[in-house]
This record gives structure tokens, C-alpha cells and sequence, in this order.
């Protein structure tokens, strides 16, 4: 199922992450996603995240359908050039997978394998322009494929609260202007630095899913303050993580936190993508919390 | 060695189209092949068509102090003029653009490669020659190498105030570039069709 579809038919798409292990045995993400994200419209599959070198998002993705889930498959342009990532993605339509989120990919140097040859052949327009040319018949090349052409959501990410937010508008419209169907934000701790995102890009008329970290603790806030592009967690919200610090580990203070950006949000978007980074287990209270 | 290569007719015309012109000129180091003959044709053209306010032919303008003083010289010509137009490699481009922050500054050349040594630099590494001059649509900063992914359709994600996430030394290019093009009144340039780098045209050249 696209979750396009969803959006049209005006249902709030609640999405979440898992991160393939370094290793191939999948036993235990697939349990916990099948115990805590099956009741969740999609599964996001990282590629590769952080430029940490891990199972692949293709053949996890695969996995987690033949569970049942409806997975989303992550693509980036760090590893692959236009040949590896047009034929991932005619793999990827074998496998009867229909949602993508297309992103560019976070240098090799921030990874575990710095000595890496980073590829960026194409970025996330080019690689959202190269999919529309999939689904029209023709590849990047300009070759007819054989067949049925495959046919995709395409999911692009955007900086909400980068502080750079008017270059990520500019970059949005091109990702629109070559074909993405919807987005997903990075990690948004200031819901009014959001609504205020929300009331430019919603011209672009594309539905939006609003980026939830869960926050583990006030050391984890900090250190995305001071290391993670695009998020910063507000001081009060520090304050809170570290005023209480049992409840803060057991992750009641962050589930809080989170459906409480969550509510704020809500009615300025489309849908919700968590980013639980092993909280998983703590997905089903946080939408009960926000009201979901 | 590197090769400066015109860009299409339509281009060089596109880019002066009903505009005042300044036009420079950079025969450049000995290591660049620089088009001479079609680049005189096709100015003589434009002048006749009564748009060109000057045009200087000099060397080495990717040397700051040079170029100043070249320019100093025709201070009236770059006033009227709405559009610098420079017949140089990407260095020398970016270098005018660096210059004159408040003027239109297009790239007339592309840049490719030769083996062999390279031209006399004088500035930071600045000029990756690709081969696919993005100058015209990035305000005259070029996306290949002041970008650490070289991306060349906006940012990515990663900026930390105003830093690029992969290296806290350099300013993000795209904030730079997106500045720049904001001071020129040009953001309309990032509504331009998406842009596939081609790696072929240097092989193509060579």
C-alpha cells in the first residue's frame, strides 16, 4: 500500500523508524517491530544511517513485508551511483515495495568508515527526478525499461527548524518540482519554529509528516544541540529531562515531551514519523499520549 | 592545462539578453587554452548590438590585487553595466563574483581539464574543472567545491550555524550561495530545472 493513498483519503500517517542491525540476524527487529510499530501505518528502513555501514534497507524492508508491516525504504546517494540506485530501486519494485524516502545521505566522514569514498553522483532532487523518470518508462540514461514501469510514493525530508529555514524552502520546492509526493521533517523541538515552516511550505500543497525524536535524556538534548544539524532542544526541555532523573531513564519525562509536540503540532500537518533510536517499545504510549 | 570552453551561443546570449554588459577577458596562464578567436567574434557581436559598456582583456584575474587594478581603470563601464560577463576559468569567475558583490556575474566558459601542470592559482583551490560551469546559477560560488557533498540542486540538512557539519571550519556553501543570490535579487535562479552533474564531459574533451 502507497501511504499516498492515506494522505488522500486525509488520515493523520503515523510512521516510525528501525535501523538494521550490523550483523544479518533480524529475529529480534523483526519481533519488536511486529509487537510495537504493526498497528502504525509504515516502517521506515534507514540506509546506512549516520554512515554507520549496517544490513541493508532493501533486504530489511523485504523482510519486514513478508511480516505483514508496509515498510519504507530509505535511499541515500552517499554509496551509490546512478546505476546502483536505479537498479536498487527496480529491485525494490519486485519486491512489491511502494513507499521511498529519497535523501542525499550524511558524508562519510561523520560515519564509522571515514576513509570511505563518499559517491554523491546524484543528490535528493536528482535521485526524485530519477525516480519520475522510472515511473514515466525511461531511465536517468534515457533508455526505455522493459515492461510495466514501476510506480512509487516518493518521500523527501525537509529541515524545519534548520537555522537556515528559508534555503530548506527553496530546496523543498525543488524536491516538489521533480516529483515528491510527501515529506518527513528531521526531529522538530520547537513546535512554533514548525507552525511558522508549516504556514510557508504548505503552499507547495504536499502532505507533511512532522520529525519526533523521543528525548532519552538531558545529556542526549545537549548533545544533539551541539552535534545534529537542524535540532535544538530548548532549555526548559533540558530542565525537565534532568529535574526528575529516574523518571527520565524509565523514558515517562521524553514519551511526555514528545506527545506534547506532537498535539502541538498536529493540526499543521499531515502525519507524524517517529525516530524512536531503540525506543521502540515505548511507541504505542507515546500516540496514546498525543492522542493517536 | 586546463581548457576554457565557450558555452553555447544561446547561453552567452541568454545570459547578456537586452542587459548592459561589461565583458572581461582573462588570456589567463600559459596552461590555459582559452578561446580567443570565437570569444572576440562573438563580442564584437554583442558590442554591435550596442549592450557591451567595456571590456577589458587581461591576464591572471584570479589574482585579487591584479584584478583591482584592472578594474579601476574602467570604474564608469561597470557602473552602467548590469551584467559582468567573464570569459575566464571557474578561479577567475569567482574571483569577479568575490569582487563585485553587487553586480549580476556570469560565467561565459566551462572549465575542463588537461593532464599536465595546472594554471597559476594564486587563491584557495576554488575551481574544481568539471566541465559544467554551475557559476550562472549559484551567484557566482561554485557548488562543487564549496560544498562538501558538491551538491549542486541546494543544501542538504547538515548545517550547524551556518557551519557545515562534515568540516566546522568551512561556512556552508549553499548558505553562501543562497545569500549572494538573495543580495542579487536573483533567488528565482533555484527554481531552475534539476540539475544531473554529468561526469562525461571531461572524457568527452579529452
Amino acid at each position: 500500500m502507497k501511504i499516498t493513498e492515506l494522505f488522500e483519503r486525509g488520515e493523520f500517517v503515523v510512521s516510525a523508524e528501525v535501523g538494521p542491525p550490523k550483523g544479518f540476524h533480524v529475529e529480534h527487529l523483526l519481533e519488536e517491530a511486529k509487537t510495537y510499530l504493526s498497528d502504525i501505518t509504515a516502517v521506515n528502513v534507514t540506509d546506512n544511517q549516520s554512515s554507520v555501514m549496517r544490513l541493508g534497507s532493501l533486504a530489511m524492508c523485504k523482510a519486514l513485508k513478508d511480516e505483514g508491516l508496509t515498510p519504507i525504504y530509505q535511499l541515500t546517494c552517499r554509496d551509490r551511483n546512478r546505476i546502483a540506485l536505479q537498479s536498487d530501486l527496480l529491485s525494490a519494485a519486485m519486491f512489491g515495495i511502494e513507499n521511498l524516502l529519497l535523501l542525499t545521505g550524511d558524508h562519510t566522514k561523520l560515519g564509522d568508515h571515514p576513509q570511505a569514498k563518499p559517491v554523491f553522483d546524484l543528490d535528493s532532487v536528482s535521485l526524485i527526478h530519477a525516480v519520475t523518470r522510472l515511473e514515466s518508462g525511461v531511465d536517468l540514461g534515457g533508455n526505455e525499461l522493459v515492461g510495466e514501469p514501476p510506480k512509487f510514493a516518493k518521500g523527501a525530508v525537509v529541515s524545519p527548524c534548520s537555522d537556515s529555514v528559508d534555503a530548506q524552502l527553496a530546496k523543498m520546492e525543488r524536491k516538489v518540482r521533480a516529483g515528491a509526493d510527501y515529506f518527513q521533517t528531521q526531529a522538530v523541538f520547537e513546535p512554533e519554529k514548525f507552525i511558522k515552516f508549516m504556514e510557508k511550505a504548505k503552499e507547495f500543497g504536499k502532505p507533511v509528516q512532522v520529525g519526533i525524536i523521543i528525548p532519552k535524556s538531558a545529556g542526549m538534548a545537549k548533545f544533539m544541540n551541539n552535534n545534529v544539524a537542524g535540532i535544538h532542544v530548548p532549555d526548559e526541555m533540558i530542565e525537565e529531562l534532568a529535574k526528575d532523573k529516574e523518571r527520565t531513564k524509565a523514558g515517562i519525562t521524553g514519551v511526555e515531551i514528545a506527545a506534547r509536540i506532537i498535539k502541538e503540532c498536529r493540526p499543521y500537518c499531515q502525519g507524524v514519523h517517529i525516530m524512536a533510536l531503540g525506543w521502540e517499545s515505548k511507541v504505542p504510549e507515546l500516540l496514546k499520549q498525543a492522542g493517536i | 592545462m586546463l581548457i576554457t570552453e565557450l558555452k553555447s551561443r544561446e547561453t552567452i546570449e541568454s545570459l547578456a539578453d537586452g542587459q548592459k554588459v561589461f565583458i572581461i577577458n582573462c588570456l589567463g596562464c600559459k596552461e590555459v587554452h582559452f578561446p580567443e578567436k570565437e570569444a572576440v567574434s562573438l563580442q564584437k557581436e554583442l558590442a554591435a548590438k550596442g549592450e557591451v559598456t567595456g571590456i577589458l582583456t587581461t591576464d591572471y584575474i584570479c589574482n585579487p590585487e591584479n584584478l583591482e587594478l584592472r578594474l579601476s581603470k574602467h570604474k564608469k563601464a561597470l557602473e552602467e553595466a548590469d551584467v559582468i560577463l567573464v570569459f575566464s576559468c571557474g578561479v577567475g569567475v569567482q574571483t569577479v563574483a568575490g569582487y563585485l558583490e553587487e553586480k549580476k556575474v556570469y560565467a561565459a566558459c566551462d572549465t575542463y581539464p588537461l593532464p599536465g601542470f595546472q594554471g597559476v592559482t594564486p587563491l584557495e583551490y576554488q575551481c574544481d574543472q568539471c566541465g559544467e560551469c554551475y557559476l550562472n546559477l549559484t551567484g557566482g560560488i561554485c557548488p562543487i567545491t564549496a560544498c562538501s557533498k558538491s551538491l549542486v540542486n541546494g543544501p542538504c540538512g547538515g548545517t550547524k550555524n551556518g557551519r557545515c557539519e562534515v568540516d566546522s571550519d568551512m561556512e556552508c556553501g549553499w548558505e553562501r550561495i543562497y545569500r549572494r543570490l538573495e543580495q542579487l535579487g536573483r533567488l528565482d535562479v533555484l527554481k531552475s530545472p534539476v540539475q544531473v552533474h554529468n561526469f562525461a564531459t571531461d572524457d568527452e574533451v579529452s
